[in-house]
């Protein structure tokens, strides 16, 4: 892809899109654009944390691993943010991202968002938004989970 | 050693001294005979009126006698020159070869220091004292004896010359000798004291830049630059105030003989005048007393210069020996080569009270008195500061107990020479060191004790051997060779070199160090003229590996070099050059300052379109980056502009769009042409080169081969579909094309077929063996302390020894890899024994056996099974770890 659409997928991209254009235009041009074909890894639960992906195209789905077999837990499509908290965490990833179907994603680099993210007050704001509804839902998630165990635990 | 200066130039060179002295015993006739002919022809050649001469009864007319007379002289004067050269020349060699007897000896001092006195002296001081130090008394043991000799000879034979033209003179002229020789002396020794103050500050001055070196990073982390200059400044001054007394007295020593020199002419002018003009002194003898006397000066002068050197040799002699007798070094013999490979130790160790003691009392370890047998596993456990590693290394005899006993079966360690001890144990420590050499070297470092086999010399080098020779031994020095063949292949318990290559993999492999060596093998060269063969097995590997690339559908990851396709994964000066470049001539940062390439892209008319794509580079890099703080790093990750020439780009912008591309200066034509070689296309994305550009840099590529002049021709190693490149790394070699940006498996996928193909070619162990010659650089540097840790494991544990002491030398490594090379130890130990200072006693269950300590005592011995059923000291151990 070219840099010039790549700036228009930023554009598009919640986090990014309250960011000014010269800012957008230098993750553009920091940023790798890669395929990923279907059923190859993106990362692999428990690799070093070294950037954050946008997909452009596709689908990604998340896997975790529990016991000895692999978990689907999710799935995220175009103009998700994958990865951001394994670097705000500093941490090795959480979970295994798998393409289904050729999948397309803009990889910026660690420092790079960390940089933007940290300077820009709408881009924390946008990050702090993503990362609640990601609680809100592991929360509600909990719930059910919970709500599940008691009706067994009744039965 | 000698404890004298004197007495070490008698030791090792009285024959020298004596035939030196003999030649200038015999050269002072001559000397004599040349001060006295020059008055036979004044006086009796041309003076002495007319007739004839008889010399030698044989009649001469007078010019006949003096040609006679003056060609003798001339002989003489060629004579007297032989022999003041021969002599020098004597003097220097002999000179010499003590110089180099000294530090020989000082350096094999050295490595026979007692391990703790390093403690106390520095790096510094050492290379100071046997490199700068020792350099004067080279002079002056070649002086020693036939300085004093000849210019007391040549003295005496002027004075007897004076005294055969007037005794009284005679006494006159040498009056004031007593009064210097009583003097000067007692000045000279206070200028004495203040050079031994030189000679130990100028000591701990180097051993201060030695410290600065090796804390270089604390400096920096601390910002105590100006500590550390201000104290550097506080010893050199200090060094001034010493130097500025000695010249202030030296100077001064130097005025009063030259005073006492001048006052003897004094003497002449005044008594002896007087006497000529009394007519009790005839006034002819009178001026040849003063002309002798001149020449008295300069034999006399030399004389107290000699007295000042030796006795600042005598001192700078005494020091250096001071430095290099501690208490407690290895015998010599002790370190002699052995005739024979030892025999095995065999039987239990048996401590007895052992006891290791530092300076000022602490005692390391107190007491120790266990018995394990030497070819068991055992565990050295304890609180870090227990005396653990203490005892390990009197266990590996690199420290001696300052008191008890330590046995292995019959011998005492203590006394044990090295030969046994240095190839039966092995001790590797927590900061094992490499030398800077290969991997291959310090994988054999452990076996080679002696010159195995002499190199075969023939012609001119066995010239140049048989005098090294010959030259070592007159100076004390060892004859071995450090070119021969040292490796001792049967400690390893091999046949020949190529097993032994094998060992070194399989040890390699046992410290999980294997994979490392080969991927340093990928990423090193070859020379494929020196290795045709291996060279054409990579090239094999190279077609393989396209081929099983587009079997696996895996072609679209790699884009292959093709010199008639524009490549889009390569920059554009890589596309250009389609080569590797060898110096720094088509270095890819500086290419475009190239004046062949500048020629090429004029004849291309390329010229003029780089100008204009580095104009639209120029922007875009303006456009993202001038926002950015200028020490910002990511100039240095992603801009094609340093943040310190940003102002000059964007002057040079503004430029161009104002009065247009073709009014632009050369500077700022040169600068936005250099732009648009760092482009690539598929990294960067930003469509500058386009198919139309692609083309016209092809035909450029093509013709920047064609034309390139001989001498350039070293400079670039062109890709080359059927060649090896030399230049290139065998990786590369075997990829010959780049990996395509934008796919995410790419590396691994394309390093698992690499690895592939490697193996179906059988060439693993090729690659491996070029990972051997890899090199570590100094202290090993170039690896990472793990690296180091492992390779220092898998060179004791090539040397096959009885007994193996591993003091916390995994520590560096993750706990998996730490218990994965236990396990790989104890099964490759074959008979050896195990003792292994553990930081993670969980780790003890392997072990037979444990000792525990704590505060230097042996608090807890016996079965691991044991001490862990009885809870307490291990379990304590391990708890605390």
């Amino acid at each position: 892809m070219e840099f010039g659409d790549t700036v228009k997928v930023l554009r598009v991209i919640p986090l990014f899109a309250k960011l000014d254009p010269t800012k957008i235009k230098l993750i553009a041009f920091a940023s790798e654009y890669l395929t990923v074909e279907d059923g190859e890894e993106l990362f692999h639960e428990g690799d070093q944390a070294d950037g954050v992906y946008l997909i452009d195209a596709g689908t990604a789905e998340i896997w975790l691993s529990a016991e000895d077999a692999e978990v689907l837990v999710g799935e995220l499509s175009d103009h998700d943010v994958i990865g951001e908290m394994a670097i705000f965490r500093n941490e090795p990833r959480s979970a295994t991202i798998r393409a289904r179907g050729t999948l397309k994603v803009l990889r910026v680099d660690a420092d790079m968002f960390l940089s933007v993210v940290t300077q820009n007050a709408d881009a924390a704001l946008s990050v702090m938004r993503i990362l609640s509804e990601k609680l809100a839902l592991a929360a509600d998630r909990e719930r059910e989970l919970a709500n599940r165990i008691n009706e067994l635990e009744a039965t | 050693m000698e404890q004298s200066i004197f007495k070490f130039i008698f030791r090792y060179s009285m024959r020298q001294q004596v035939l030196l002295l003999v030649f200038t015993g015999v050269s002072l006739p001559f000397l004599y005979m040349s001060m006295d002919l020059p008055k036979t022809i004044i006086n009796e050649a041309i003076g002495g009126g007319e007739g004839p001469r008889q010399l030698f009864d044989r009649p001469l007319d007078q010019v006949q006698y003096l040609m006679v007379l003056c060609f003798t002289f001339l002989a003489l004067v060629l004579v007297n020159g032989g022999f003041k050269y021969w002599i020098n020349v004597y003097k220097g060699q002999m000179g010499e070869r003590m110089l180099r007897r000294l530090r020989y000896l000082l350096y094999g001092r050295v490595l026979r220091f007692p391990m703790p006195h390093f403690r106390k002296t520095s790096q510094g001081e050492l290379i100071s004292m046997i490199t700068g130090e020792v350099e004067p008394l080279g002079g002056f043991i070649g002086d020693a004896l036939a300085l004093p000799a000849f210019q007391g000879g040549t003295l005496l034979t002027i004075l007897t010359f004076i005294m055969v033209q007037d005794p009284f003179l005679g006494i006159a002229a040498i009056s004031l000798y007593p009064v210097q020789m009583y003097v000067i002396p007692k000045l000279q020794r206070r200028v004495n004291l203040l050079g031994k103050e030189r000679v130990k500050a100028v000591r701990r001055l180097s051993e201060r830049i030695g410290e600065t070196v090796a804390g270089i990073q604390e400096v920096h982390a601390n910002d105590t630059s100006e500590l550390e200059r201000a104290d550097f400044a506080r010893r050199v001054g200090e060094i001034f105030e010493i130097r500025y007394q000695i010249y202030r007295k030296k100077f001064f020593i130097k005025f009063l003989n030259n005073f006492i020199a001048q006052v003897t002419p004094f003497l002449f002018y005044s008594i002896g005048g007087y006497l000529v003009i009394k007519g009790q002194l005839s006034f002819g003898a009178l001026v040849a007393v003063l002309a002798a006397y001149k020449d008295l000066a300069s034999p006399w002068k030399e004389l107290l210069s000699y007295y000042q050197l030796m006795a600042d040799s005598q001192i700078k002699y005494d020091q250096l020996i001071e430095q290099f007798q501690p208490a407690d070094m290895l015998t010599d013999e002790q370190q002699q080569p052995m005739d024979a490979a030892p025999l095995p130790l065999e039987g239990p160790i048996i401590a007895t009270n052992v006891t290791l003691e530092e300076d000022g009392g602490i005692k390391v370890v107190e007491g120790a008195t266990f018995s394990v047998d030497s070819r068991a596993t055992v565990a050295l456990a304890g609180v870090s500061g227990g005396g653990r590693s203490g005892l390990a290394q009197v266990i590996a005899r690199l420290l001696r107990p300052t008191g008890g006993l330590i046995k292995i079966g019959a011998h005492n360690l203590a006394t044990l020479p090295e030969g046994v001890t240095g190839q039966r144990l092995a001790y590797v420590g927590p900061n094992a060191h490499l030398f800077s050499a290969s991997v291959r070297d310090n994988l054999y470092y452990g076996l080679k004790h002696k010159v195995v086999r002499e190199p075969d010399y023939e012609g001119e080098a066995l010239a140049v051997r048989e005098r090294y020779v010959s030259e070592a031994e007159a100076a004390g020095n060892t004859t071995s060779d450090p070119g021969a063949d040292w490796i001792d292949l049967a400690a390893a318990g091999v046949e020949d070199t190529a097993a032994l290559a094998d060992r070194a993999i399989e040890t390699l492999t046992a410290v999980d160090l294997d994979r490392d060596i080969y991927n340093l093998g990928l990423l090193g060269t070859i020379d494929p003229v020196g290795k045709p063969d291996l060279a054409a097995r990579i090239l094999e590997a190279r077609e393989l590996l396209h081929r099983r690339l587009d079997e696996t559908g895996a072609g679209d990851l790699v884009e292959a070099f093709d010199v008639d396709r524009y490549n889009t994964n390569m920059s554009v000066a890589e596309n250009l050059l389609f080569g590797t470049p060898i110096g720094d001539e088509f270095d890819f940062d500086r290419m475009a300052q190239n004046a062949y390439v500048q020629k090429i892209l004029a004849d291309t008319g390329l010229a003029g379109e780089f100008l204009r794509t580095g104009l639209k580079v120029a922007t875009i890099m303006l456009d993202l980056f001038q926002d950015l703080p200028p020490d910002h790093e990511f100039f240095d990750r992603y801009s094609f502009i340093g943040s310190d020439d940003l102002p000059d780009v964007q002057a040079c912008v503004r430029r161009a769009e104002t009065s247009g591309l073709d009014s632009l200066g050369e500077d700022d034509r040169s600068l936005l042409m250099s732009l648009p070689f760092k482009l690539i296309p598929a990294r960067h994305r930003l469509g500058l080169v386009d198919a139309e550009l692609s083309a016209r840099l092809l035909d450029a590529r093509q013709q920047f081969a064609a034309g390139l002049p001989d001498d350039l021709r070293p400079s670039v190693a062109f890709f080359h579909q059927e060649e090896y490149n030399a230049a290139a790394s065998v990786q590369d070699n075997i990829l010959f094309g780049k990996l395509v940006y934008g796919r995410r498996q790419s590396q691994s996928q394309v390093g698992a077929l690499i690895a592939e193909v490697i193996d179906s070619l059988d060439l693993r162990r090729a690659v491996m063996e070029i990972g051997l010659d890899y090199q570590v650089g100094i202290g090993g540097s170039r690896m990472s302390v793990g690296q180091r840790q492992k390779l220092a494991l898998a060179r004791s544990l090539l040397k096959r020894p009885d007994l193996m002491v591993i003091d916390q030398a995994t520590d560096a490594l993750d706990p998996g890899t730490q218990a994965l090379v236990m396990d790989n130890l104890f099964k490759a130990r074959d008979r050896c024994g195990l003792i292994w200072v553990l930081n993670r006693p969980d780790l003890a269950d392997r072990f037979e056996r444990a000792l525990v300590m704590d505060s230097g005592k042996v608090v807890a011995q016996g079965t691991v099974e044991e001490l862990r059923r009885e809870g307490g000291a291990l379990n304590d151990a391990a708890g605390g770890a």
